[in-house]
Formats: C-alpha cells, sequence, structure tokens
C-alpha cells in the first residue's frame, strides 16, 4: 500500500475507533451517574432522621466506592480505552504518512493541519489522562476527533502537494507545530471548560441542566476541580500560542520583510492571545472568576475555531494555505 | 490619602464612588482626591480586564474591512462600492483600525494600566525577595505532617535539611530552590522553605517585556525604512530614494544613510510542479558594494539578503517583455522593458505601454494581457496554461489621445488614465486588437506605427528593509514568553521541618515535615519525601503516584 492509501486507510479507521470511544465512555459515564444517584437516594432514604440530611451529599461519593462502578460501566471504560489508545496510535501512523506521502511536514494546508490537530488533542487527553483520572473528557474529546476526522477526509482532503516557496522554511515545522499544539491543547481545555459550565449551571439548579436529560453531569467532577483542570491547560496552551505569536513573527520578518503587518490571520492571533489573556485576569479578579472567566475562555475557543475556519476560507490575506477552494 | 479614605466609608459598598455634594458636610475628594481615584481606577484588575477585551474586539473590524495600510486599492473600492456607509466607515477610522485614535487609546491606557500595577508590585516584588520568609508554625498537626527518623545528632539534620532546600547548582537555581528560615526554639529547630516568589518574578518579567516590545515598536517606526523596487533581468537597481518605486521612512530616519550599493538582477530561476504551483524561485544578482567590490549572491523567498543597512526580500516576480514601437514617421518612440502584473497562478499578466514621445499625431497607449503559455478556450478565447514561458503571445488593446503624463500628477506605471483616451477601432467598428509572439514585428491599427517583441526577460519585486529594533524586539519578546512560563509553570510551595534530638539519646533526630501548596500541585508531597529523605540519609520514594482530580 502507498502512503497515501495507508494514511487515509488509517485515519478512516481511528475515526470509527474514536466513534466507538465516544459511545463507550458515554455510557459509561451514564452508568457512573446513575449509581451516584441511585446512592444518594438510598442515602437519604436511609438517613431520613433530619441530623443525616444535610451531610448526606458528601457522605455519597465515598458511599458508592466499596460497591464500585457497575460491571457496564467498567466493561465500557474498557473498550473506551482501547479504541482511544488504538484510534491513537492509527491516526498518528495517518499522519506520518501523510508527511511522508507529501514529503514534508504534515501541517501546510487545512486537511493536514486539521488531522494533525485532532491528534494532539487526543495524544493530550491520554497524556494528562496517565497523571489523573480525566474520563470524564473523553466524550467531548473523543466526540470533536470523531467530528474533526471527518470533516478532514471527506471535505477539506486535498492530494499532498509540493510545498510552495513561502512555507519552505524550517519555521514551518516550528511555528505550526507549536500552534497546532496549542490548539489541541486549547480543546481539551475548552471541553473541561464546557463541562464546568454545564456542572455549576446544574448545581445551581438552573433551567434545564437540572433535569434528567443532564443526569450524567453527576458523573463529571465538581465545578471547581474542572476550573483548576481547564486553567492548568490553557495556562499551557497560552504560553505555546505566545511562542506561535513569536516564531510568527519572526517568520514573517523572514520571509515578508515584516515581523508583524495586521494580516487576517495576524489579527485573530492577536485577538485570541489578548482574550486568553483576559480570562487570565478574570480568573484573579473579583467577580469575574468563576462562570464569568469560563465564558471568556469559551469566546477564546470560539476565536481560534474561527481563525482556522472561517478566517481560512474567507479573508484573503498572506496566511491563504488552506487550498479549500 | 484622609479625603479619599472618607470617601470610600461613605460610599463602601458601592464599585465607584463620586463626590457627594449632597452631604453639606461629607469630605470633599478635591483634585488631588480626585487624581488619586482616577489612577486608582486606570490601575485597577478590572480596567485591565475590559481594556483586554476592548482591545481583542475592536482588532476584530480590521480583519473584516479592508484596511487603507494593507490594501489601499480595496478599500478605495469599498468605500466607492458602499457610498454614504463607505465614508462614514472611512471617517471613524474603521478602515485603518490599527492606526485609528480608539484602537491606540485603548492600548496606550491598557499600557499605563499596566505600569501603574506592575512598578508597585515591582518594588514590594523586590521588598518581599529581601525580607525573611516567614517562620514555621509551631505545629504541623493541621498540614498532615510525615515523621521520620534520622540517625545522625541535630547539626547534620539542620545541615542536611538546608543543603536539601537550598537552590541547585548553576543557572537552573535561579529558578529552583527554596528561600530558607532557621528557627532555633528550646533544644528543637524549626526550617522554613518557601518557593513561589519565582512566580511573581515571571510575572513582573513578563508585563515589563510587554513594555519593552511596545518601546521597541515604537522606536521601530521611528528608525526604520522600507522601499520596494522592480528590477528587470539584465538592469541594474542603485541603492537611492530616487530608484525606489516606493518609499517610506520613520521621521528619524536619514535618507543620506543609504549605502549606495548597486543589485543587478543577472537571472530569476523559477520552479513549478506539475500541478503548475511555485516550487521555487531563485533571484541571481550581482551585488557591487560602495566601494566597487563585487559579489555573486542570490535572493531566495524566505532567505532575504543580508546587505549593509539592510535586508533584502523577494517578494514578488513575472515578466517584464521588452518591446520597440516606432510612430507613423518610422522613428523610434519607445523602447524598454514593461513590468507585466501576474493576475493568477499561471501568470496571465496585464501591463500597459505607453509612447508619449511621437514625432507628431496623438500620443499612443497599450494595454496588453501576456499569456505564456497560449491555449485557445472551449468558447474559443484565448487562455494560459501554464506559468512558464512555452508559447508567449501578448493581445494589446490600442488606444490613442492624450495620455495624461503631462499634469504633473504621479500616475499609476500599471494603467491607462483612460480620461483623454479612446480605443482605436477596427473596420468593424469594434476595438481594434493585436496579438504578438516573440521576435514579431506587428503593424499598429490606422498606420500608427509598428511595435517589435524583441525578448522576454523576468522581472523581481524586491523589498529592502532597515529596521534597526529588531534586535531589541526580539529580546522583549524572549523576556515576555519567558516571563509568561515562569509566572504559569513556577510552583508555589512551602515546606516545614520540625528538628527535634531524639530522646535520651543526642546521635538521632526526630524529623517532622509537612509541605503547603495549591491543591493541583501533585508534585509537592514528592518534594517534601526528597527533603525528609536527604535528611533522613536515605533514598527517595519513588514518585510515580497518580492523583484523582475527584
Amino acid at each position: 500500500m502507498d502512503p497515501a492509501a495507508a494514511s487515509v486507510f488509517s485515519l478512516w479507521t481511528a475515526t470509527v475507533l474514536y466513534a466507538i470511544a465516544m459511545v463507550a465512555y458515554s455510557v459509561r459515564l451514564g452508568r457512573i451517574a446513575d449509581a451516584k444517584v441511585a446512592a444518594k437516594r438510598e442515602l437519604a432514604e436511609v438517613g431520613a432522621a433530619p441530623a443525616a440530611a444535610a451531610p448526606a451529599t458528601s457522605v455519597a461519593t465515598p458511599a458508592d466506592a466499596p460497591a464500585g462502578p457497575s460491571v457496564v460501566a467498567r466493561k465500557a471504560l474498557g473498550i473506551g480505552r482501547a479504541a482511544t489508545l488504538v484510534g491513537a496510535v492509527l491516526h498518528g501512523v495517518g499522519v506520518i504518512a501523510r508527511g511522508i506521502d507529501a514529503g514534508h511536514v504534515p501541517w501546510s494546508n487545512m486537511y493536514e493541519f486539521t488531522i494533525s490537530g485532532a491528534w494532539v488533542a487526543v495524544v493530550v487527553f491520554l497524556v494528562v489522562q496517565r497523571v489523573r483520572d480525566i474520563a470524564y473528557l473523553a466524550p467531548g474529546v473523543t466526540a470533536l476527533a470523531t467530528i474533526a476526522l471527518g470533516l478532514a477526509l471527506t471535505v477539506l482532503y486535498r492530494e499532498a502537494t509540493g510545498l510552495q516557496p513561502a512555507l519552505q522554511s524550517f519555521w514551518l515545522v516550528i511555528h505550526v507545530s507549536i500552534a497546532v499544539i496549542s490548539t489541541g491543547v486549547f480543546t481539551v481545555a475548552a471541553v473541561a471548560t464546557v463541562l464546568q459550565l454545564l456542572r455549576s449551571g446544574r448545581d445551581r439548579g438552573t433551567g434545564a441542566l437540572a433535569g434528567g436529560p443532564f443526569r450524567w453531569l453527576e458523573a463529571v467532577p465538581s465545578a471547581t476541580s474542572l476550573e483548576a483542570l481547564a486553567f492548568r491547560l490553557n495556562a499551557v496552551g497560552f504560553v505555546l500560542w505566545t511562542f506561535t505569536l513569536v516564531a510568527g513573527a519572526i517568520w514573517a520578518e523572514h520571509a515578508w520583510g515584516r515581523y508583524w503587518g495586521w494580516d487576517p490571520k495576524e489579527v485573530w492571533t492577536f485577538v485570541i492571545w489578548v482574550l486568553y489573556a483576559a480570562y487570565l485576569h478574570a480568573r484573579t479578579t473579583q467577580g469575574w472568576s468563576g462562570r464569568k472567566a469560563a465564558w471568556l475562555a469559551i469566546s477564546a475557543y470560539v476565536a481560534v475555531i474561527m481563525n482556522f475556519t472561517i478566517v481560512n476560507t474567507l479573508f484573503q490575506g498572506l496566511h491563504s494555505y488552506a487550498e479549500v477552494s | 490619602m484622609s479625603d479619599i479614605e472618607g470617601l470610600e466609608e461613605i460610599g463602601a459598598p458601592r464599585r465607584f464612588s463620586v463626590d457627594n455634594y449632597a452631604i453639606a458636610d461629607g469630605p470633599r475628594l478635591g483634585w488631588r482626591g480626585w487624581l488619586r481615584w482616577g489612577w486608582r481606577q486606570v490601575t485597577s484588575m478590572r480596567l485591565a480586564l475590559v481594556l483586554l477585551l476592548l482591545l481583542g474586539l475592536a482588532a476584530i473590524p480590521g480583519s473584516v474591512l479592508p484596511q487603507w495600510p494593507q490594501d489601499a486599492a480595496a478599500t478605495r473600492q469599498f468605500i466607492q462600492d458602499n457610498g454614504a456607509w463607505g465614508e462614514i466607515a472611512d471617517a471613524i477610522g474603521l478602515l485603518d483600525v490599527f492606526g485609528s485614535a480608539w484602537f491606540t487609546a485603548i492600548y496606550l491606557l491598557l499600557f499605563a494600566s499596566l505600569v501603574g500595577c506592575i512598578v508597585p508590585r515591582s518594588v514590594a516584588h523586590f521588598r518581599a525577595m529581601r525580607a525573611e520568609p516567614a517562620a514555621a508554625p509551631s505545629s504541623l498537626k493541621r498540614y498532615e505532617p510525615v515523621e521520620e527518623t534520622a540517625q545522625v545528632p541535630l547539626e547534620e539534620a539542620v545541615r542536611r535539611a538546608r543543603h536539601a532546600l537550598r537552590p541547585r547548582q548553576g543557572w537552573a537555581g535561579l529558578l529552583d530552590g527554596h528561600r530558607v528560615r532557621v528557627d532555633e526554639r528550646g533544644t528543637a529547630v524549626a526550617i522554613a522553605g518557601e518557593k513561589g516568589h519565582v512566580r511573581e518574578f515571571g510575572n513582573l518579567l513578563f508585563h515589563l517585556s510587554l513594555v519593552a516590545v511596545l518601546l521597541a515598536v515604537a522606536a521601530g517606526s521611528l528608525l526604520t525604512y522600507r522601499g520596494q523596487a522592480v528590477i528587470t533581468e539584465g538592469s541594474t537597481f542603485t541603492n537611492a530614494v530616487v530608484d525606489y518605486d516606493t518609499y517610506e521612512a520613520g521621521r528619524f530616519f536619514d535618507p543620506g544613510s543609504l549605502e549606495p550599493f548597486t543589485l543587478r538582477l543577472d537571472a530569476l530561476d523559477s520552479e513549478f510542479y506539475g500541478d503548475g504551483r511555485p516550487s521555487h524561485f531563485r533571484a541571481n544578482v550581482t551585488l557591487t558594494e560602495p566601494d566597487g567590490q563585487s559579489r555573486p549572491a542570490a535572493i531566495e523567498v524566505n532567505r532575504p539578503l543580508q546587505v549593509a543597512g539592510g535586508k533584502i526580500y523577494l517578494l514578488g516576480n513575472g515578466f517584464a517583455p521588452r518591446f520597440t514601437i516606432t510612430d507613423a514617421d518610422g522613428e523610434v518612440a519607445f523602447s524598454g522593458a514593461v513590468p507585466f502584473l501576474p493576475q493568477d497562478s499561471v501568470y496571465t499578466s496585464t501591463g500597459v505601454v505607453k509612447v508619449p514621445d511621437v514625432t507628431s499625431g496623438p500620443q499612443i497607449g497599450l494595454a496588453g494581457t501576456l499569456l505564456p503559455t497560449v491555449v485557445e478556450t472551449a468558447d474559443g478565447g484565448l487562455a494560459s496554461a501554464w506559468p512558464q514561458p512555452l508559447d508567449p503571445v501578448i493581445v494589446f488593446f490600442v488606444y490613442t489621445g492624450d495620455l495624461g503624463l503631462d499634469d504633473g500628477v504621479p500616475q499609476n506605471v500599471y494603467r491607462l488614465d483612460m480620461t483623454e483616451l479612446a480605443p482605436v477601432l477596427d473596420e468593424a467598428g469594434e476595438p481594434a486588437t493585436l496579438a504578438i509572439r516573440p521576435g514579431e514585428t506587428v503593424d499598429l491599427p490606422q498606420g500608427l506605427g509598428t511595435i517589435t517583441w524583441e525578448s522576454l526577460p523576468r522581472f523581481i519585486a524586491v523589498d529592502l528593509r532597515a529596521d534597526p529594533s529588531l534586535p531589541w524586539l526580539l529580546a522583549a519578546s524572549a523576556g515576555a514568553f519567558v516571563g509568561i512560563a515562569i509566572s504559569l509553570f513556577g510552583s508555589r510551595r512551602r515546606i516545614w521541618l520540625h528538628l527535634t534530638p531524639g530522646p535520651g539519646t543526642s546521635a538521632v533526630t526526630l524529623v517532622s515535615g509537612a509541605v503547603l501548596a495549591p491543591a493541583h500541585d501533585s508534585a509537592a508531597s514528592r518534594e517534601l519525601d526528597r527533603v525528609m529523605a536527604a535528611v533522613a540519609g536515605r533514598a527517595p520514594a519513588d514518585g510515580d503516584d497518580k492523583a484523582s482530580e475527584d
């Protein structure tokens, strides 16, 4: 099999595996939530005596620990883990084969950027997963990876070609790879932030979030710990984004004779940087931490997506490498 | 000071308080108070946050609407197409966002806020760095202490603890290690190790570096110069203001300081992939220094040529066909190479030839389209199929009249000013066209003369630029990057040790240790274990623990 076919085949297989993982992880989340809710209810019934009512919530978590998650939840976790891991390996093979096929680093157009960025997001998830249990993020991350790969293979796919002169620089390796990595990190952080907002909404009993369809939120950690996780990822992403911006300016100085020219891509890179900076400030500003800061992080991530989609396709600029027309 | 404190007492629950003249005996702010109040607002984190959001939002129109500095032609077109709205957008600066008063106001206010915030914090941090760390608490019970017995006397245990806590050797020690305080408490010794000032250091470094970035950019805009030139194969460019097609310089740049080197374009190598996309451009040039020394050099995309006082960038290329035109009297009215600007990826190029110096009759203008590899399209028209000149053809429209060159108004050399020109018509009454191939001589319609296409050299468009602020800008950016990394990744910990001589014998020491760190800092307990191990003289436990968030 030639590298081009091998790449596409691996990526399609990875897409299917991610979809399977997403289903499995979602089933697991649902089952754990069911168990937690049941345990809570049991405790509430048992401890109908007035004194027990208040601490019931805090007792619930350790109470269901010895019983452990149900067999289904455990099996689903096994399937989800295996599918994600094998998917990530095949995904990596697909990205590398694309690089071999093209004869250059696989992030020179929108298709290549998407498959590489999605791979980084999954790898970031797996790396963090090794250090702490963040399986509750898995449905979101695998869903995004499935969508990204599916879109890339169906809509964005382009035959591998040689690099145009403007991209023939080692800064392509440095600047764009760090941009891909920070996009992946921001993606995992955004999933955590969305969960944080949903969870805190449920805790406050707002609207539909308090209802049955969102019962799975019982299985995700508290809004506070989700915030802490999202912050740590966003902090990594922000530092990498700062590097992307500086490296991009250095490259622009080499290639175009100016380090900054307010090209649409430069404008949006700047906007993203400023929005994440605002988020970092908001976290430590009275009256802005918590949900408001989380919304800022979400808006910054929306800008990341805009920068990648709309700016690539609709805006004419020096960074028009998307090749989607 | 007193007036503003009084104000706060009255308006304590409100975020913004103003001078309350409704209360006769109420305290007055006075102008100093107002200044102080204003400054406090400017330097508040809340305002910084709002300004950051404004800065982000304000930048967006700069990517959506055409901008004068980036694309003047598109901007002019936008104003024409949108009538009054276009005029309004232009008037309020939406078509030059990054030079507009409001964008400038936002970032200057942001930097004022930053400076007002960072300077007092720098002073405070400097003091804090020199102050001793806080003493260890008298009891560690609240902090889940770990206990151990070291088989050494107290003095040795203290020495080991200090050694384990101190910064590492080498530059990494700047970021690593604790500031240590030792207190003797009766027969026991309490040691406090503190880490975390490095975060504030990074934070300050980051913000001060941003100020340095702004200053470097400002200095650069005053000291820089930039010029564009088009050089045809075989011709020579001299580095002087008059030889540039466009030239801009900062206020403090002295045009007399341009080094008078010359640059001759010997040849432009251009290669394309099988699908017609460009793969390689290389301009082979001869650079002659002011002292007369010549050397061959190359300019490529991404590889600018370094010359005295600046760099030369290859930004564009195309064809510059060379023509000789004789007028109706048979005199040579024009001879030279004319750059044709490429319009697409197959180098369909357009250009004009202006012939003002005819012996008699009206002036002649030719507007041509160059097709490097001509093919006939399905609808009978002509198009280019390949960017290389395999079978080049130029199709001209011919105009006569007044070219408008004598009005003293600078003209676009790539366009005919049509106000005083009329197309030459053929017998059928249609605008006359003529097609020409290299080496051919073709008669102009209506006996206006002849045109000969002599040869097809290429041209390069180069940018020359010098900006002495670049090294400073790079240093400031690197400072910002290092600063933000330290500030976000630096750890913040306190390690406390209580060392007590063993009961009955002074040959052993009882060690009790605890660590205080943010909840997410899973490495803190490993760090404590490392220190405890060093004091006890054992190997540290393998620290691959899995922490769980919930």
